[in-house]
């Protein structure tokens, strides 16, 4: 089933005249933005320059670290009060990433999950369960408003209370259900636990994290859905990028509204399809926030290979980062992050350790921590104190509950060269 | 009244609840030979803090610092009590009654009787209330 058939599956001629035409577009709505202007200058480019799709390597990349350095409004190319909307996510540092819509923006964004969905089989016969975080992240209001364009019934029950979750998936008869694979997994064994089975469902939509197909088998025998991958990031949106069709062999990344280089990371030249490197992105129908070449840090390929559901190239399930982000229960992590509010805390050490661990499916993260030599009282209880402060300002800066573990100054390993700061212990992709 | 005179200093060391700490911390004050008279382990989440009584804290504290351990002196005061039933009580009760909070205790009953070391949190106050009342305070030279 298609949401929008003939954009969709446009020929691949009348796709690039439409992505040149967009990219052009794009090209204009930059200029609003001082960064851009600096950015176009300092390279010697001029936008009329690009004449090309192929053009667009004239230009320089953008990485999260200038939309750090942004913030909080330097990207917006519209003023602000034109913007209906604000969402934010980690940045590599103490400020998150400031992104912004305009009515069309959210129109759009909405539009890109419609199509999703639709190419799922899902319709406005479903109802619709949204178990994901509803504030900031991008993936529960970015997934609500695409649902309801589809006409679905949409339920907003957002994180927790899994036991509330699962009577109202039984009561409500829900049929879709959107969250990340660790929460389903978890979501199946309190099922389990309370002696239910949730029958209505049919699909499962899940992301915000890397998964196995493993993972995907588990999931689809113990829910009894068909899982579908879904991949997004609040830059170009947030989901909605790219999606499995029925196929579940690869995401369709929309092509007219995504202009996609693969590249090496190292060299930032482009790489030949099938070929594996970082995907950079220029989102060609953004109002809001336009970016060009944007290093999403995913490490991903393009399919040679058509698909028979006539819709464009395919991406692969994206298999790590470029980066050191993490992805803990769905949220981003740079181990940066962690050593900025470390340095904030005099009592200990700047040096960490960060273990990831997935016990009963939900993501935990433990961080050993050094107290400092003479920041010890002696006491019992100031250390206790000194350990809820840590966890405190972690869950402040994270929006993420860790483990802290204090040990001994000089115990953490020191590194020369590249630091191995964390240790990735869940089970392999 | 010298209060000062009752005040003991016992030696705080951070430690995480890992195997062979407490070992390394018993090996280096055996090879300095420093006697420990007493000496409790207070632990919490995944750490903990060893508390001693030594003859030479100094030469103690000097030794497992160059070691790289975490290390503090804490005021304390040593109580003698009597070896038999509702020996703790008294001790306890004149606290009490005295308002005086005992943040931790550990106790050692040795050839010259039974002896309860408190860490409270009005350390001079307490030491006047148990004299008071006729109470055997030990005199950090007892110790050290």
């Amino acid at each position: 089933m298609f949401w929008d058939k003939k954009t969709e599956t446009l020929k691949p001629a009348d796709l690039k005249a439409l992505q040149l035409k967009r990219l052009k577009k794009t090209l204009a709505q930059v200029q609003h933005v001082d960064f851009y202007q600096k950015r176009f200058a300092e390279a010697g480019v001029k936008s009329s320059s690009i004449k090309t799709l192929d053009d667009i390597r004239k230009i320089p990349f953008t990485k999260k670290q200038d939309l750090r350095d942004g913030y909080p409004f330097g990207f917006f190319a519209v003023p602000l009060k034109k913007i209906v909307r604000i969402h934010t996510t980690s940045g590599t540092t103490g400020k998150p990433t400031v992104v912004g819509y305009t009515r069309k923006d959210l129109d759009t964004w909405s539009d890109l999950i419609a199509r999703n969905m639709t190419m799922v089989g899902i319709t406005e016969e479903d109802v619709f369960q949204n178990m994901v975080n509803y504030g900031m992240f991008t993936g529960g209001l970015g997934f609500h408003y695409g649902a309801e364009k589809v006409g679905m019934t949409v339920i907003p029950s957002a994180t927790g209370n899994t036991k509330r979750q699962i009577e109202m998936i039984n009561d409500f008869g829900v049929t879709t259900i959107h969250c990340t694979p660790s929460y389903a997994m978890h979501l199946s064994e309190v099922a389990e636990e309370m002696g239910t089975t949730m029958d209505s469902l049919k699909t499962g939509i899940f992301g915000a994290e890397a998964w196995s197909e493993s993972t995907r088998k588990t999931l689809e025998s113990r829910l009894g859905v068909t899982a579908y991958d879904s991949y997004g990031l609040s830059e170009l949106f947030g989901p909605g990028v790219a999606f499995e069709c029925p196929e579940r062999d690869g995401l369709h990344i929309w092509h007219d509204s995504y202009l996609v280089e693969i590249i090496d990371p190292k060299t930032g030249e482009q790489v030949a399809d099938g070929e594996r490197g970082e995907m950079v992105v220029t989102p060609l129908v953004k109002e809001a926030m336009p970016l060009l070449r944007y290093r999403t840090g995913d490490v991903t390929l393009i399919m040679e290979d058509g698909c028979i559901c006539r819709r464009g190239k395919k991406i692969a399930r994206i298999t790590g980062r470029s980066d050191d982000m993490l992805v803990i229960r769905g949220i981003n992590v740079f181990p940066s992050q962690i050593e900025h509010v470390l340095l904030k805390i005099p009592e200990v050490g700047n040096q960490f350790m960060v273990y990831i661990d997935r016990i009963n499916h939900l993501d935990e993260m433990t961080v050993d921590v050094e107290i400092n030599r003479d920041s010890f009282s002696g006491e019992l209880a100031d250390l206790a104190n000194l350990q809820k402060k840590v966890v405190k300002e972690l869950r402040d800066a994270l929006e993420l509950r860790t483990t802290v573990k204090l040990v001994e100054p000089g115990s953490l390993p020191r590194f020369e060269g590249k630091a191995k700061r964390v240790v990735d212990r869940r089970e392999v992709v | 009244m010298d209060a000062k005179k009752y005040v003991i200093r016992q030696i705080s060391i951070f430690s995480e609840n890992r195997p062979g700490r407490l070992a390394a911390i018993a090996h280096a004050l055996g090879e300095e030979k420093i006697n420990i008279l007493a000496f409790s382990i207070a632990e919490a989440n995944g750490f903990g803090v060893v508390r001693a009584l030594v003859d030479h804290p100094e030469k103690a504290h000097d030794k497992l610092q160059s070691l790289g351990f975490n290390i503090a002196f804490t005021e304390v005061i040593a109580v003698k009590m009597k070896d038999q039933p509702g020996g703790l009580y008294e001790v306890a009760k004149i606290l009490g009654d005295a308002g005086i909070n005992i943040e931790y205790s550990y106790a050692y009953s040795g050839k010259d009787g039974a002896v309860l070391i408190l860490r409270v949190d009005q350390i001079e106050d307490a030491i006047i209330r148990i004299l008071d009342s006729g109470a055997t305070l030990l005199e950090r030279s007892v110790f050290h």
